[in-house]
């Protein structure tokens, strides 16, 4: 079965594609540590890196894929584009579209943006984050360091903890998560839980108690960009309850991993003693990020059009 | 999406046994044309390539001389028709132990055909360093070539028509040794009349 045309979220992507994405991104990864990081796999395809929100690893990641295997891209923040100048996302979209691009990747605040220009535009189309919906290649990366720390994703339990509410992150890890035979469990205070997520996967209020026996914790950020209304008292209350600290983490397995998709609140959702200490794979992470958007550019482009 | 004609057994071009003469064959060629053997990298190419150049280090080595350094290479990320491939091709691994930088460098492949395998194998080497010298082993050439490629080491010359493949057999990969000519079903191999 071919890969699909589009890389929505996590939520319409088969398990055995989740399996081919890492699969390729295990093997990918070698590539960047020859001595030219770079193979001709994309030549003559073009990227339109699309930005509508700040980020420095995704895109920087996105970048780093796409020249590691020749594509030709171009990235866009939006800041510094038309976009500013008031041009909706489906003219800018249909303007790159006239230039010819192979495929878009595009970062948006509006959930289902990408969704859209799916259905209005030739190009291929990957989700770098849609508002508080999906980041596919988030949950692919963080799924490639489970893998590759635990060798196996079945079985493992995870708990992935702080501000549920507003984290696409959280979303794709749960959908991603429970494909492929793992048990997460999310931990966030009432205020930061969505209503319902229940129904999708295990909740708890309790830090300590999603800790015990953990595989592996991922820690999510604080968005504080996104918080205008008191989800919670304070920040130092925040971090006394939800904050994971070394003493706190003693509760999980001797051998647990810590991720966090940065980038890092220090001293809020993670301590960092535990950030910088011998659990975290925080910088496996992004590594892995670069071989995830790699696999996922060549399953997307290295096959034949006519394919689909 | 409709797959290519299915392909039938014609003709065993060796069995078990002959597959290990013309393989002892080869690495007593290849020891011959190499006597600094520190020099000298066993590169083979995905799939069977890989099995064959463990073997063929193996007979080198059976001398009592120094070990021989034996890497892999998967050419699928520098294949010149990926656009021309329905589904995406599985990628393998790639893993190039040695420095090539001034190495003598032989590339092993199980069946030599149009040579664009050894054309998208000499670009990713290349990448990979500067050797002194590459040279190319074949266990079958089977003639049909596209480019102007030609082997160093060959086990077994073929014809094979445009219609027909050859398929080299290794127990590391398929569970039995031997190399067959296979032709679509449905017809039959040409029968040669009289002598040569």
């Amino acid at each position: 079965m071919s890969f699909p045309r589009h890389l929505l979220g996590i939520e319409t992507l088969a398990p055995e594609h989740v399996q081919a994405v890492l699969d390729t991104a295990e093997k990918l990864r070698e590539v960047l540590d020859r001595p030219i990081k770079k193979v001709p796999a994309l030549r003559g395809k073009t990227v339109v890196n699309l930005f509508y929100e700040p980020s420095t690893r995704t895109r920087s990641s996105f970048e780093i894929a796409e020249k590691a295997l020749s594509a030709d891209s171009l990235s866009i923040a939006t800041a510094t584009s038309s976009a500013s100048k008031g041009e909706t996302l489906l003219d800018t979209a249909k303007n790159l579209e006239a230039m010819n691009p192979d495929l878009i990747v595009l970062r948006h605040s509006a959930s289902g943006a990408p969704h859209f220009l799916a259905r209005h535009c030739r190009s291929a189309i990957v989700n770098a984050g849609d508002g508080a919906h999906e980041h596919p290649t988030q949950a692919l990366l963080d799924a490639l360091t489970l893998r590759q720390k635990k060798g196996r994703l079945e079985g493992l339990r995870v708990a992935i903890v702080g501000d549920v509410l507003h984290s696409r992150v959280a979303r794709s890890n749960v959908w991603l998560l429970n494909k492929v035979g793992a048990r997460p469990v999310l931990c966030a205070p009432p205020t930061l839980a969505p209503p319902g997520i229940e129904q999708l996967c295990p909740l708890t209020h309790d830090l300590d108690e999603a800790l015990e026996g953990a595989d592996a914790v991922m820690m999510l950020r604080l968005q504080l960009e996104r918080m205008a209304g008191g989800f919670f008292p304070s920040l130092r209350e925040y971090h006394a309850r939800y904050g994971l600290t070394a003493a706190r983490l003693a509760r999980a397995r001797k051998d647990v991993l810590v991720l966090h998709p940065g980038p890092l609140n220090r001293g809020v959702e993670i301590a960092s003693e535990v950030a910088d200490g011998p659990y975290s794979v925080i910088l496996d992470q992004v590594t892995n990020g670069v071989a995830v958007r790699m696999a996922v550019l060549y399953l997307m482009l290295g096959g034949s059009q006519e394919a689909h | 999406m409709p797959g290519p004609p299915r392909h039938v057994e014609r003709k065993q071009l060796l069995d078990a046994r002959a597959l290990q003469r013309v393989l002892q064959r080869l690495a007593a060629a290849i020891r011959k044309a190499h006597p600094q053997r520190s020099e000298l990298v066993l590169v083979g190419i995905q799939t069977r390539g890989v099995p064959l150049a463990r073997r063929l280090a193996k007979l080198i080595e059976a001398d009592g001389g120094s070990r021989l350094a034996v890497g892999t290479l998967d050419i699928t990320l520098y294949r010149d028709d990926l656009t021309q491939i329905a589904a995406q091709p599985v990628i393998k691994r790639t893993d190039i132990p040695v420095s090539l930088e001034g190495r003598s460098v032989i590339l092993v492949d199980d069946v030599l055909y149009t040579g664009r395998t050894i054309r998208a194998a000499l670009d990713e080497l290349i990448d990979f360093g500067r050797p002194a010298r590459i040279q190319l082993c074949a266990l079958v050439d089977r003639g049909g070539r596209e480019l102007p490629i030609q082997p160093d080491f060959v086990g077994l010359r073929a014809e094979a028509g445009r219609g027909e493949s050859v398929q080299v057999r290794l127990e590391e990969e398929d569970g039995d040794d031997r190399v067959v000519l296979l032709g679509p079903a449905g017809t039959r191999a040409p029968r040669r009349r009289g002598g040569r």
